[in-house]
């Protein structure tokens, strides 16, 4: 049985990926406008519509102390109006062209996104392109939406032990850079914003020459430049600041929190500092491109599926873990965390879950790997990448974040075949390189029982 | 008012018709339903039974955990091993116990030998499986471990209050994890009996969609469930009853944001009202940012991030529920602000303006629902699974575009009746003060 899927795996391996590759850079067409807008177009005729994204660069990473969460806040208003649309117009204009919106905002991006029948693209850029250059942020509506968002805060974080142990985690991990803040930004520095701060941060940062306009679906290119050109064209591009550079400071030893909150369960974070594929691209000489894929594999090795080490060694074998995961992200703008949690299992204790985890780390680090294990990673990986074309939401997405992060939407294509390039030899050596005790940072979440005292006062 | 009016211009109705559904059974009585889709490369294949949580009687838990033990033992092969043998061939697996459903799927690319070694697995964890008793016990534990998660967010304590009140001591009552004395108590025969009532062929639909041809798919269907017993299609559940008064559940919890839900029963798959249901919730709380409940709720007060209301059809009776989660001292406020809109909303109907828009809504919007193959699954699931007419897809938006306004204030009014709604509360405990950290 495990021979005949190795040679299954071979034809695989070499037949599927190159074919993907080529044809989805044929379908993927970049423009660049006048203004320094970028417009990025898939053509994807499965189905009669079209997903139409608005990628700023400008997020949580971008802000500094005291305006944390500035960004997410200015998410939040882009829907409260312009000259042209009232407030929450532009959701209602949307929704009566039978369209899905939402925004969203992380450390490197704020994007806006609709989903429409595809006749309709005209109705998001006419909004979008006002919307780019023309927002309106009345102290009024700035008052009640910054009452909605400190709700948001509450529901995400305040009343969840887990993301409460991960916020604390980050702004422990890293000490000076901007990762160290929450993107929804701290409740102290929420509930002190002005409308002015927002109106600043607009100006500063959404103009035509710091946006991306990628579409995704069943659309013609050309077409969709023409309509760009109509509509994104008249707008002016601003003179952008200049990000101070903001590095985080080496970390010479390890790193380790408690925190206490009103859980059930106790859980456990790890994080070793690790490098992004922008770090890597800047400093190929420090860090190889060939590490961050490496890691990418690590990380499948550990947590790529059920049979992956954390999962066949920790929950399933010496039942120690009730849930285990390894995740590293690749395309941070600022550096990356290879990460770990986990919950223990009944019974056991948080101590034995971080030294079964610990050996597993050492596991990698010493002994050589199965080769069947990384053919299975880079299987999955193959086949992910079909399925991820089911979905033009997603593929638009993969185009947003790589072009906004400092990244090319081409590095997508050159994904799969880098994957494939990692031996088992370089996810040892990105294990032992980068697994490394003096970057570790740790964060245990500790039940305790409610306390009696009031609500602290900046919590209102 | 311009730009309004230049974007309804172009406005025609989009007449689209759903993907043609082929249907036939297996030799032993599966019903399948199957969906082309030459476009890439690939197929998923979904089985569901009649095998949720309303037919696990008082042992609760027993069905999810009966249905999330398939994969750990088939045939002789380990947990390990089916992991294995999935994730060589880049297969991926999903399942999910629900009230009224069970489900267990794979996702496959349909180059030969993956395909067939992907039918191959999934027919034996679906008709051989083992449960081990190792992975029995160590599933348990995990169960118990999630339960104590649960007892953190305030918004699953509030859900399980809530349907425990609209449902009484209906199956449909307790919650699907069960809870820790429930849990504890059942035995690996508890699984291994459930699992021969239930996962039987005429108790199961398959849905099949993917780049493959009729006789293909007539040969995945039968290979994967070829193997099991004809057995019999469940009986009816108990009808439910409907709520004769209204009830306030207040349930104490250290966070700093209450969770507030208000509802009662609503309505059944298949149900007359449907329809003209569907459309009169879209502007009370159905339609997001644009809903009557988002307006009062959170653009005109700021009360809530999220605020929504919905119908949930199940096989019985579902859901109608209402929510929103805001600061403890808000709590009055909200509550009543809630309560107030969903009357004025029942008592006036919904208006011109708010009808309008919800049908533009979802009729436009229909191209969205079908756009790729995992929401064709979860749609041929549903119409297998509740035995909806086959053209639901195709004379959806005919029938959204056939109702009038009078027949969704009059669906509405006739079925939500807010002087017996149940309102659970859960939060209010002013006790959370955080120690920060210690290093």
């Amino acid at each position: 049985m495990f021979h005949k899927l190795k040679i299954v795996l071979s034809v695989l391996l070499l037949g599927q990926s190159g074919f993907l590759s080529a044809a989805s850079s044929e379908k993927t067409q970049e423009f660049k406008l006048d203004n320094g807008l970028k417009l990025i177009v898939q053509e994807d005729h499965r189905s009669p519509v079209v997903v139409t994204q608005v990628w700023y660069k400008v997020g949580s990473s971008y802000e500094h102390e005291g305006i944390t969460g500035l960004s997410h806040m200015l998410e939040h208003m882009m829907f409260k109006g312009t000259k042209e649309v009232k407030p929450g117009e532009f959701s209602r204009i949307i929704a009566e062209n039978g369209g899905r919106e939402n925004a969203f905002t992380n450390r490197d991006y704020t994007a806006y996104y609709q989903q429409l029948e595809k006749s309709r693209l005209p109705v998001s850029f006419k909004l979008e392109s006002d919307r780019m250059r023309n927002l309106i942020i009345s102290d009024e509506e700035f008052m009640k939406e910054r009452k909605v968002v400190s709700e948001e805060r509450r529901m995400r974080t305040d009343d969840s032990p887990q993301s409460l142990t991960y916020e604390t985690f980050q702004a422990t991990a890293y000490q000076t850079s901007p990762y160290r803040n929450p993107v929804i930004g701290w409740m102290a520095d929420i509930m002190h914003y002005e409308p002015q701060d927002l109106r600043d941060w607009y100006g500063m940062w959404y103009a035509p020459n710091n946006a991306t306009v990628v579409v995704v679906g069943d659309v013609d290119a050309e077409k969709v430049h023409q309509l760009a050109l109509k509509y994104f064209g008249p707008l002016k591009p601003e003179k952008l600041a200049v990000l101070k550079d903001r590095p985080e400071v080496k970390q010479t030893g390890e790193k380790r929190i408690v925190v206490k909150d009103d859980a059930k369960v106790p859980c456990l974070l790890m994080g070793y500092k690790a490098p992004s594929l922008v770090e890597a691209k800047a400093r190929p000489k420090v860090i190889p491109e060939q590490d961050i894929y490496a890691l990418e594999v690590l990380a499948s090795v550990l947590d790529g599926g059920n049979s992956s080490r954390l999962t066949k060694n920790l929950i399933r074998g010496q039942e120690v873990a009730s849930s285990a995961s390894a995740s590293y992200s690749m395309m941070s703008r600022l550096g990356s965390l290879f990460l770990f949690d986990g919950t223990p299992a009944h019974g056991q204790t948080i101590e034995a879950l971080e030294k079964a985890i610990r050996a597993e780390i050492e596991k990698v680090k010493n002994e050589p790997l199965d080769e069947q294990e990384i053919d299975r990673v880079k299987t999955q990986v193959i086949t992910s990448n079909i399925y991820q074309k089911d979905s033009v939401y997603y593929q638009a997405m993969v185009i947003g974040i790589l072009e906004t992060v400092g990244l090319s939407w081409h590095d997508r294509d050159e994904y799969v075949d880098k994957v494939k390039a990692v031996t088992a030899d370089q996810v040892q050596a990105v294990a032992r390189k980068y697994l490394v005790n003096d970057h570790l940072t740790v964060a245990v979440l500790k039940p305790v029982p409610a306390q009696k005292e009031q609500l602290s006062a900046n919590s209102k | 008012m311009k730009i309004i009016t230049l974007f309804l211009l172009c406005l025609s109705t989009i007449a689209q018709a759903g993907p043609a559904i082929q249907t036939w059974e297996t030799s032993n009585g599966a019903k399948v339903y199957f969906v082309p889709a030459p476009e890439l490369p690939m197929a998923d294949i979904r089985v569901v039974f009649d095998a949720g949580s309303a037919r696990e009687g008082k042992k609760w838990g027993l069905a999810s955990m009966t249905t999330g033990l398939l994969t750990e033992g088939a045939d002789g092969l380990s947990a390990e091993q089916i992991s294995e043998y999935f994730e060589d061939i880049g297969a991926q697996v999903d399942s999910g116990s629900l009230r009224d459903m069970a489900y267990l799927g794979v996702r496959t690319i349909t180059e030969q030998k993956n395909f067939e070694t992907a039918l191959e697995g999934l027919s034996k964890v679906l008709t051989k499986p083992d449960f081990p008793e190792a992975a029995f016990e160590r599933q348990k534990k995990r169960t118990l471990i999630g339960l104590q998660q649960k007892k953190q967010s305030p918004s699953s304590i509030a859900e399980d209050a809530f349907y425990a009140a609209i449902y009484g001591d209906h199956p449909y009552a307790h919650p699907t994890s069960g809870n820790e004395q429930t849990v504890n108590n059942i035995a690996r025969e508890d699984l291994v009996a459930f699992y021969k009532e239930w996962f039987t062929a005429k108790n199961a639909i398959i849905a099949i969609v993917g780049d493959l041809n009729t006789e293909q798919a007539k040969q995945a269907a039968e290979k994967v469930l070829g193997q099991l017993p004809a057995g019999k299609a469940a009986p009816s559940l108990p009808p439910v009853k409907d709520l004769t008064e209204g009830k306030t559940i207040k349930i104490n919890h250290p966070s700093s944001q209450t969770t507030i839900l208000i509802g009662q029963t609503g309505m059944k798959r298949g149900d007359p009202d449907y329809y003209a249901l569907y459309v009169g919730n879209h502007s009370l709380g159905g339609s997001g940012l644009v809903s009557r409940l988002s307006d009062e709720v959170r653009e005109k007060r700021g009360l809530s991030y999220s605020v929504y209301s919905y119908f949930l059809p199940m096989r019985e009776k579902g859901s109608f529920m209402s929510g929103m989660q805001t600061r403890n001292d808000q709590v009055e406020e909200a509550t009543k602000v809630m309560k107030d809109t969903i009357n004025n909303y029942l008592v006036k109907g919904q208006t011109e303006k708010e009808f309008t828009a919800s049908v533009k809504n979802i009729t436009g919007g229909f191209p969205m629902r079908i756009d790729n193959n995992s929401k064709i699954v979860e749609y041929l699931s549903v119409i297998g699974f509740y035995q909806l007419p086959l053209d639901y897809l195709d004379t959806f938006i005919g029938k959204i575009e056939a109702l009038t306004i009078d027949q969704t204030r009059d669906a509405m009014k006739r079925r939500l009746h807010p002087d017996k709604m149940v309102t659970v509360i859960v939060g209010g405990n002013a006790g959370k003060a955080k120690e920060g950290t210690e290093s």
